[in-house]
């Protein structure tokens, strides 16, 4: 990223303050005249809008965590009065329990992003990683989170999940008991699990400040997943951008407060409204929305351990994606085959998170496998082969030129012959 | 200087870089031990681990359920009917082989935890397509000597330790 523009302090206390503690350098530099790609389109607001909803969720959850007692015989009881009985608990409550489904529409959406206009590739392979040392950081967040109010899906839902350990040849037993501080999921689960949960958001935290960093250093990608070559392609990102992610963020949140204030309850599921009873297994066991794709997939596969893995793979598989399509054209704008096969990858997505939700018989068992290997087969088969043998459409020269390159890229990726014409440069 | 460095016997401070070394990785293992130690079962968990059972009111074919370590423990008055289709059924090709009768102590009583080996949940007594339990979770089958017959659970129902204290009482644990 090339910053041809210095930061100069005004006054005669920010120029004592710069020698000493350069936090308004730090903050012009990050925040204020940031050189930003001037042709970033709205899913590239969703960066900031998971800031805010990993804020939102702290500040609520510590507010939460003055009247929620961890304990088996109180938890429920805990919940229902912030309900009913602390000020403004009901909003709180509901904030904290919609505000992580937001979460993760808008961490999946961002991830969505990422891989349409290839933003894993180099040099952003670091921040990729970081991105899904995140997410794999939110799913344990909020599966642990899930388990605190001690309702019945809150229960089953620990015990299916903490079982998936026991499949470990071995040792899979012993560090199930460690975890579960226990023989079945009981206090002391409950117990580890909110302190946990209570930590974990900050590592988050502390993880998002690595990733932007990381974004810091390359700079952001762009829709036409070319380069920022000089200052012309860019803009500061105040006021441009600081406006455009506020705005989707007002709209984002305009969706939010529909779930919060009309339809509360509609993501969660009605069976955690029933206290945790440990002799009972309800008769649909569905982890939250969110996490149904990886449940489906869970189920598709007839083996346990096999089950297991795969769920596992099917996010570390994610870490390695920089290295699995090669191809230097990053944008799918400019690879009408990708393009088609991510489309594709989105609905197998989907489709199994309506699969994680119903009994894994019949047409449902069969489309779970479909879709699951499908999932697998976009990461490990074709994105391999599409950076080998797919031609990309030709490019523009530049994010500020929109003449054509007559660049060849070769089918292994690289740049083959010709050299960019300038002669177009409109400014 | 590389030959020098070498051939030459371990210094003074190679023995102190060594020795700190090792003093430093046996103190960070013992304070990590009881950081990870404290998250297994406490003494109080521990103490629970034995229950006693009244089987004297339940009639032939019924069954009762008590709970054991936080689990439930099925323990089920078997009708002569289905003691024989149990033993009939051993001969079968079993996904995890074992007679009826090395799962039982008296052939009348069936004694197991109630927790499906799959993934943990309660199996429904009387239900699933082999006359015994039926896990709702993920649609394992299980007959009415406890084990697996069809789905994804790789092992028959737990037996846990017990004995009969007397006719009337069974001792779990
Ligand atoms: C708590 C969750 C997260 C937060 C707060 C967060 C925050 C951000 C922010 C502020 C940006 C810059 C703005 C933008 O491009 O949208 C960004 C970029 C990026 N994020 Fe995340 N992120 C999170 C999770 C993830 C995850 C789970 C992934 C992928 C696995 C990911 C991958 C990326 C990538 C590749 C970029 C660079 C995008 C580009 O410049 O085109 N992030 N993130
Ligand atoms: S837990 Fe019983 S079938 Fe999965």
């Amino acid at each position: 990223m090339n910053h041809d523009y210095q930061y100069t302090p005004k006054n005669g206390f920010s120029k004592w303050l710069d020698k000493r503690l350069p936090l308004m350098r730090f903050a012009d530099e990050n925040l204020l005249s940031f050189p930003t790609p001037k042709n970033l389109n709205y899913f590239y607001t969703f960066g900031f809008i998971l800031t805010m909803c990993l804020v939102t969720q702290i500040i609520t959850g510590i507010v939460l965590a003055m009247h929620y007692v961890p304990n088996t015989t109180l938890a429920f009881d805990s919940i229902e009065h912030i309900m009913r009985d602390v000020n403004y608990g009901w909003l709180i409550r509901y904030t904290h329990s919609n505000g992580a489904s937001m979460f993760f529409l808008a961490v999946f959406i961002h991830m969505f992003r990422g891989l349409y206009y290839g933003s894993y590739k180099e040099p952003r392979e670091i921040i990729w990683i970081l991105g899904v040392v995140i997410f794999l950081l939110m799913i344990i967040t909020g599966f642990m989170g899930y388990v605190l109010p001690w309702g019945q899906m809150s229960f089953w839902g620990a015990t299916v999940i903490t079982n998936l350990v026991a499949t470990i040849p071995i040792i899979g037993e012993p560090v199930l008991t460690l975890l579960l501080g226990g023989y079945s999921v009981d206090n002391p689960t409950l117990n580890r699990f909110f302190s946990l949960h209570y930590l974990l958001p900050f590592v988050i935290f502390g993880v998002v400040i690595l990733h932007i960093w990381a974004l810091h250093v390359t700079g952001n990608n762009n829709p036409t997943g070319i380069e920022v070559k000089d200052s012309k392609d860019t803009i500061s990102f105040h006021p441009y951008y600081t406006v455009k992610d506020l705005f989707a963020y007002i709209v984002f949140l305009l969706m939010f407060c529909y779930f919060i204030f009309y339809n509360p309850n509609i993501l969660g599921h009605p069976d955690n409204y029933i206290e945790a009873d440990p002799m009972l297994t309800p008769a649909h066991i569905v982890p939250e929305w969110y996490l149904l794709p990886f449940y489906a997939i869970l189920r598709a596969v007839p083996d346990k351990l096999m089950g297991v893995l795969l769920m596992f793979g099917s996010i570390v598989v994610l870490f390695f994606l920089p290295w699995l399509d090669t191809m230097k054209v990053k944008s799918a704008r400019y690879r009408p085959l990708y393009k088609i096969f991510f489309i594709l990858f989105v609905i197998s997505c989907l489709l199994l998170g309506y699969l994680g939700a119903k009994a894994p018989e019949g047409i449902y068992l069969f489309l779970s496998r479909v879709s699951t290997i499908y999932y697998f087969a976009f990461f490990l088969v074709i994105m391999p082969v599409l950076s080998r043998i797919e031609k990309p459409l030709p490019m523009p020269i530049g994010i500020s030129n929109p003449a054509l390159n007559n660049t060849v890229y070769d089918s292994g990726g690289g740049v083959a012959s010709g050299t960019p014409s300038y002669a177009m440069d409109s400014k | 200087m590389t030959d020098t460095t070498e051939n030459q016997e371990p210094s003074r401070r190679d023995f102190l870089y060594i020795t700190t070394a090792v003093f430093g990785a046996t103190g960070a293992a013992s304070v990590a031990w009881p950081l990870i130690d404290q998250l297994n079962p406490s003494a109080s968990v521990s103490a629970l681990s034995s229950i006693e059972a009244d089987i004297s009111s339940i009639p032939e074919g019924g069954s009762l359920k008590v709970a054991w370590r936080g689990k439930p423990i099925f323990i089920r008055r078997r009708t002569k009917e289905e003691i024989e289709i149990a033993e009939k059924e051993d001969s079968l090709d079993l996904p995890h082989p074992e007679k009826d009768l090395d799962r039982v102590k008296n052939k009348e009583w069936l004694v197991v935890v109630g927790v499906c080996t799959h993934l943990g949940c309660i199996p429904i007594a009387d239900s699933g397509d082999f006359g015994g339990w039926f896990c709702p979770c993920h649609g394992s089958h299980y007959d009415i000597s406890g084990r697996i017959r069809k789905g994804p659970a790789p092992t028959n129902l737990e037996v846990p330790p017990y004995e009969f204290v007397n006719e009337n009482i069974i001792k779990i644990g």
